[in-house]
């Protein structure tokens, strides 16, 4: 039988095949694995932007589902989307959600606005920057993300919304400048958007019940 | 198979990282703290005991011709299968390790380790080579990371307790008070000076207890003669 094995394997044909199992076998696994965790993933993820969302608000703002009481505006660098913080029915505050790209990719987090345009919060959901240097955006591992609590667009003045290096007013981390860059350009960037937006945003008949 | 001494190889003799020379990459990258460089270690110990196992088990299916395309495909299946169970089932532990688990694909050493290894011999041996492996890179890296870190801002396992939950904040130290912080340790090129020196470290621990066993032998066979 071992011998037979052995002869066999050198053909062509026993490797062709042997290619198109291990790659449909490794695809029938991963699709089945997928679609096992799809749900499950969504979850904690919707789970994670629930709290997400409940930190860059002040505790006892709002009164609603916030995950489900959604806006899409249009930017120029696509849809961005918004979730209303409302207080009996009454829109308090605004969450954006923004994916600026970094160093290694899109970095996902989110920033409360109130009102009168300042930012009561920014917090990053998901990123895939380099362990060690540029992952201090998360609150876990440094501080840097509450340096923006209290800025709007007047202040610092727009010329000054950038990091220290291009001129700005916002520390970049040693080691890692490009992520900073990106936050700071971003939430810039959903701020203008913010302002632009605002009456749209606060109007107060749209949107889900309370 | 001589059991013990594939976990002296893993360990030390062939360290993936020390000897081997092997996933530099991920070594120089990631190792800017000890918990870092344990994160990383422990995730590719598991890919790895993984993939050395189910390579075994098929080495006799695999054409040597095509070996290299199918330990990829299997590898790269692997470490996507342990991304989406950690990401669904273990979301708090897949936000710390989460970060590495794309790196391992691109861990030389677990390929090296189905073709030396996995690919030639039985399963039971094969597991354990990949946990000796993986441990040994573990260590490595937790040696490297923990040099860079103690050099570089004055603190041992700093965030251990967001990897192994707070139980284990006792092995978070601050080793030397008010330190400013030595940037060029944290710094990819603080990466490649630990590894340097850590390696000159191993090679004359090594040369030394060579020489130890050759006057054993000596003195053995002087006193076989007289």
């Amino acid at each position: 039988m071992k011998l037979n094995l052995a002869a066999l394997r050198d053909t062509l044909g026993y490797q062709i095949a042997l290619l198109g199992a291990v790659a449909l076998l490794a695809s029938l696994l991963l699709t089945q694995a997928s679609q096992l965790t799809r749900a499950d993933i969504a979850a904690a993820e919707a789970r994670d932007l629930q709290v997400s969302l409940a930190q860059v608000l002040p505790e006892g703002s709002f009164d609603n589902a916030l995950a489900e009481d959604t806006m899409m505006l249009d930017s120029p660098q696509g849809q961005v989307k918004v979730f209303r913080a409302r207080l009996k029915g009454k829109v308090t505050a605004v969450v954006m959600k923004l994916s600026p790209i970094g160093y290694a990719g899109p970095i996902d987090l989110v920033v409360g606005i109130d009102a009168d345009g300042k930012i009561l919060g920014v917090r990053v959901l998901k990123h895939k920057e380099t362990p060690g240097l540029a992952d201090q955006i998360e609150t876990s591992k440094g501080r840097w993300i509450f340096s923006f609590d209290g800025k709007s667009l007047l202040d610092p003045a727009p010329k000054d919304w950038a990091v220290k290096k291009d001129g700005g007013v916002f520390d970049q981390f040693t080691g890692a400048t490009i992520t900073p860059r990106a936050i700071v350009g971003a939430l810039k960037r959903g701020l203008e958007l913010f302002a632009k937006e605002h009456d749209r945003l606060f109007e107060p008949t749209t949107g889900g019940a309370p | 198979m001589n059991y013990w001494q594939i976990s002296r190889d893993g360990l030390w003799d062939k360290n993936v990282v020390f000897t081997q020379m092997l996933a530099l990459c991920p070594a120089l990258a990631v190792t800017s703290t000890a918990t870092n460089g344990l994160g990383m270690g422990l995730a590719t110990t598991a890919v790895l005991l993984c993939s050395n196992a189910l390579i075994a088990a098929l080495r006799h299916l695999i054409s040597p011709d095509v070996r290299i395309p199918v330990f990829i495909v299997l590898i790269a299946t692997l470490v996507t299968l342990v991304d989406m169970a950690l990401n669904a089932w273990l979301h708090e532990l897949y936000k710390v390790l989460g970060l590495f688990i794309a790196l391992i694909v691109v861990n030389c050493a677990i390929l090296g380790r189905a073709e030396s290894f996995a690919s030639k011999n039985p399963v039971a041996a094969s597991a354990l080579d990949g946990l000796m492996m993986g441990l040994g890179f573990t260590l490595a890296l937790i040696a490297i990371g923990g040099a860079r870190e103690i050099l570089g801002s004055g603190t041992l396992f700093k965030d251990a307790h967001l990897l192994l939950g707070s139980a284990f904040s006792f092995l978070e130290l601050t080793l030397i008070p008010n330190y400013k912080g030595y940037l060029l340790m944290i710094l990819p090129p603080g990466g490649f000076l630990a590894v340097g020196f850590l390696l000159v470290a191993k090679r004359m621990i090594d040369q030394r207890s060579a020489r130890r066993a050759q006057e054993a032998a000596d003195s053995q066979a002087v006193a076989a003669q007289a």
